[in-house]
């Protein structure tokens, strides 16, 4: 195949890859062009993370080629991609938290050693990571474990982008802006275009469908690990993309107004701003910029009504957890075993698990929220990073307790399960559940019966009805700084 | 008041040896010489090299259970083959390096538990030790005795030595590249193989970088006792364990701290003689010791939470 343009930076032509039974990538060709930014999307499970895989090295398909600037790369490895300039933010974080930030820059670039390697390290990281986030208040030194989560984040983009002797050409961005604030994200989607604009290439995976409108240059859409379409930029709006992915069109639920009576569920008094309050049946939703406090809270709720000591007989309530690898789910248990984790008490009799009853309540679940898999016994690691979110939620929605907190469950979830849980949200509140719900999405929040918008660790404004707009809580997200 | 974690880590196990070492002086004003001292602490040495050696491979979420038994097959081999035909001995000594590295490799490849291959190695050190020493005796190599009588001026031997293991163990494991790509590997594995390095190539040089720690333990201990038997370093498994936790470090997460570790040490070494000051039996000393660790351990964990209520915006 002869291109008319430059040659490809890297070009993946017929890959196949099976895990087991599922067909995760089914003869997926792939070019990427210098000055490209390619918007990939799809359904979980599409085959985008595989795809990924491929690419930067770390997956080799049973069958297809991988091309670099017209060559034919023919054993091809994580070491090989790098030294293409093949760069990659993985979707799950991945830094070591126990070294610093400098460590980690060590860690990721091999040529970097000889006597002296922290000072060009430090150089290295400060100097990506003022040109992508100004004003990132980052110290280098530090070890990455105490950073917030979306500082974590920042610190893995800057790596992916910096540059150290040998520079990114083509960098990978699969969910970068899943734990960003808008003006962050606004920030790196800057940068995107600086860097394809100087000759760079990205591709630029995000559930974010206006990101992806607004920042590719050509938009590749898969689905059940085949490309099903691929046009420029102008060719698709947002209800295109949306149905070239085959989901449900996105409806607007228009939030329940709540009725609020009676004593509240759950009241807990911050050290400043107004408290917080929940009642029985409500969905109360946290928004504000990431990492000022909504996540805290959550714990506290936690910390407060869960026992300390002896497991209760009636839990009170449960927790679905963004940041799925680190505590979310148990790495080497099966599909299963994750699910009915947090209800075995209600499974067992005389302290003993009911197999039948423990397969019942899986096999259920599974066909409620549609996890994809063969089999539930098999590992949880088997399933892609969405599936792996709706075990979490199983986990929570499948116990007894009356409130359910989450903090910013929705993380790396397409748009299609998103809706499905949405759903089951609405319906569990009708039933008389509560949830307290934590989100970085403002379209979550319009989904809420009522919004505590957080700023700066205090709750500084409450939405309630008509009043829960994403501009009015952009306003009291921002109203300190704004003129 | 932004003091860094790793000083708040290391605060606690400083704390407890100067502790323990005012109660000691008080107890014993004697102690408070070059000889005191020396005595107090020289004993410390090996365990503080074999801490040194333990924590290499915590650091990579790995745990030895053979330390122990290693130690004592280091020390029948300094005392007879090293001593006799330093040659043979060398190489045997080089050949348990290698049979570690290639442990660590086995464990990652086969994804073995580490507790369960180092247990059963364990039999296999403490079967060696006996096959060459079957009865205690042996003689330490002249140049090892020589070194751990040594009497340095104004300070004693135990502390420099202590020092300058401490100093060495930092530079190597929390300063040069290698250290960061070993603690790298107890971090996150996945993304420093992403990064394009050798997994395997990092879990063989833990392993025999601790091996080469072991090994220098062995026969520091040999040197200070002048002769060998096959226990005679049991009780390292347990001490090197306690002292890497002691001194700040984790089971899992490649959260350590050398310097921390050789002070864990010093402190494990202090309180058996802190108790046999206070005149409690033998009997009863080892729980005493427990003791000391539980109430040590407990202080970090508080501070821990301090930290993380104390930290972050």
């Amino acid at each position: 195949m002869t291109l008319p343009m430059p040659p490809a930076v890297l070009e993946v032509v017929n890959a196949d890859v099976r895990f087991g039974e599922v067909h995760a990538l089914d003869g997926v060709s792939l070019s990427i062009h210098p000055g490209e930014c390619i918007g990939l999307v799809g359904h979980n499970g599409a085959g985008k993370s595989t795809i990924v895989s491929v690419i930067n090295g770390g997956l080799s398909p049973q069958q297809g080629e991988v091309f670099s600037d017209g060559m034919r790369l023919a054993p091809y490895g994580i070491g090989v991609a790098r030294s293409r300039g093949v760069r990659c933010v993985f979707q799950e974080l991945s830094l070591c938290p126990n070294l610093s930030i400098i460590e980690n820059t060590r860690i990721m670039h091999r040529n970097l050693g000889g006597f002296g390697w922290r000072k060009r390290a430090a150089a290295i990281i400060v100097a990506s990571l003022d040109a992508i986030f100004p004003d990132h208040c980052i110290d280098v030194g530090g070890p990455v474990g105490t950073l917030s989560i979306a500082q974590r984040q920042m610190v893995e983009i800057a790596m992916a982008f910096s540059d150290a002797g040998q520079p990114p050409r083509l960098v990978i961005l699969d969910e970068p802006t899943s734990s960003l604030d808008s003006g962050l994200a606004a920030q790196l989607l800057a940068h995107v275009r600086r860097f394809v604009a100087g000759g760079g290439a990205v591709i630029l995976i995000s559930h974010m469908l206006n990101e992806i409108l607004e920042t590719a240059s050509r938009i590749v859409v898969m689905k059940d690990g085949k490309i099903v379409a691929e046009r420029g930029a102008g060719g698709f709006d947002h209800a295109g993309l949306v149905e070239a992915m085959g989901s449900a069109a996105t409806h607007h639920t228009a939030a329940r107004r709540s009725s609020v009576a009676s004593q509240p569920t759950l009241e807990l008094t911050l050290p400043k701003g107004q408290p917080f309050r929940a009642f029985q049946g409500e969905v109360v939703g946290l928004a504000g910029l990431g990492g000022y406090g909504q996540t805290r809270l959550l714990l506290a709720l936690f910390d407060r009504h869960s026992p300390q000591w002896w497991p209760l007989r009636n839990p009170a309530v449960t927790f679905v957890a963004g940041d799925r690898r680190e505590n979310g789910i148990f790495d080497l248990w099966s599909i299963l075993k994750n699910m009915t984790a947090a209800s075995v008490g209600d499974l067992s009799r005389r302290g003993f698990v009911q197999d039948n009853a423990e397969i019942a309540r899986g096999d259920e679940w599974k066909a409620r929220i549609e996890i994809r898999t063969p089999d539930m016994n098999n590992p949880i690691l088997s399933l892609s990073g969405g599936n792996q979110q709706k075990v979490l939620f199983a986990r929570a929605l499948s116990t007894r307790a009356p409130v359910v907190l989450m903090d910013d469950p929705m993380r790396g979830v397409d748009v299609g399960t998103k809706h499905e849980v949405y759903g089951m949200i609405r319906a569990e509140a009708e039933a008389g559940r509560t949830f307290v719900w934590y989100s970085t999405e403002m379209e979550e929040m319009q989904l809420c019966d009522r919004v505590y918008v957080f700023r700066e660790g205090a709750i500084v404004a409450e939405l309630t009805g008509d009043a829960n707009s994403e501009h009015n809580i952009l306003r009291a997200s921002f109203e300190g700084e704004a003129a | 008041m932004k003091i860094s974690t790793d000083t708040l880590r290391l605060a606690v196990p400083v704390a407890s040896l100067l502790l323990l070492l005012a109660g000691v002086f008080y107890l014993q004003p004697r102690a408070m010489s070059y000889n005191g001292l020396n005595l107090l602490f020289n004993l410390a040495v090996p365990i503080a090299l074999a801490t040194i050696a333990q924590m290499l491979i915590m650091a990579v979420n790995d745990l030895d259970l053979s330390m122990g038994t290693f130690v004592s097959f280091v020390a029948c081999v300094a005392a007879t083959y090293l001593h006799d035909s330093p040659l043979l001995g060398t190489l045997i000594l080089l050949g348990a390096i290698a049979t570690y590295a290639a442990l660590g490799v086995i464990i990652y490849l086969r994804n073995l538990p580490s507790i369960v291959v180092t247990l059963g190695m364990s039999f296999v050190w403490a079967g060696l030790a006996v096959l060459i020493l079957p009865v205690p005796g042996g003689t330490a190599p002249e140049w090892a005795r020589a070194v751990m009588i040594s009497k340095p001026p104004l300070v004693p031997m135990a502390i420099i030595a202590s020092a300058m293991i401490a100093v060495f163990a930092h530079l190597l494991i929390m300063r040069s590249s290698l250290g960061v790509l070993i603690r790298g590997v107890g971090g996150n594995q996945r993304s420093v193989q992403r990064a394009g390095w050798s997994i395997i190539a990092a879990r063989a040089s833990a392993y025999a970088l601790a091996a080469s720690f072991a090994v220098a333990a062995g026969i520091c201990l040999v040197g200070l006792t002048t002769s060998a038997d096959a226990n005679i370093a049991l009780r390292y498994t347990l001490l090197s364990i306690a002292g890497v936790i002691l001194g700040g470090g984790e089971f899992t997460g490649g959260r350590i701290s050398p310097i921390g570790a050789v002070i864990g040490a010093l402190t494990l070494t202090l309180a058996g003689s802190f108790l046999s000051f206070l005149r409690i039996s033998p009997d009863w000393q080892i729980g005493a010791q427990g003791a000391i660790l539980i109430i040590v351990l407990a202080l970090r964990l508080l501070l821990n939470r301090l930290e993380s209520k104390g930290g972050k915006p």
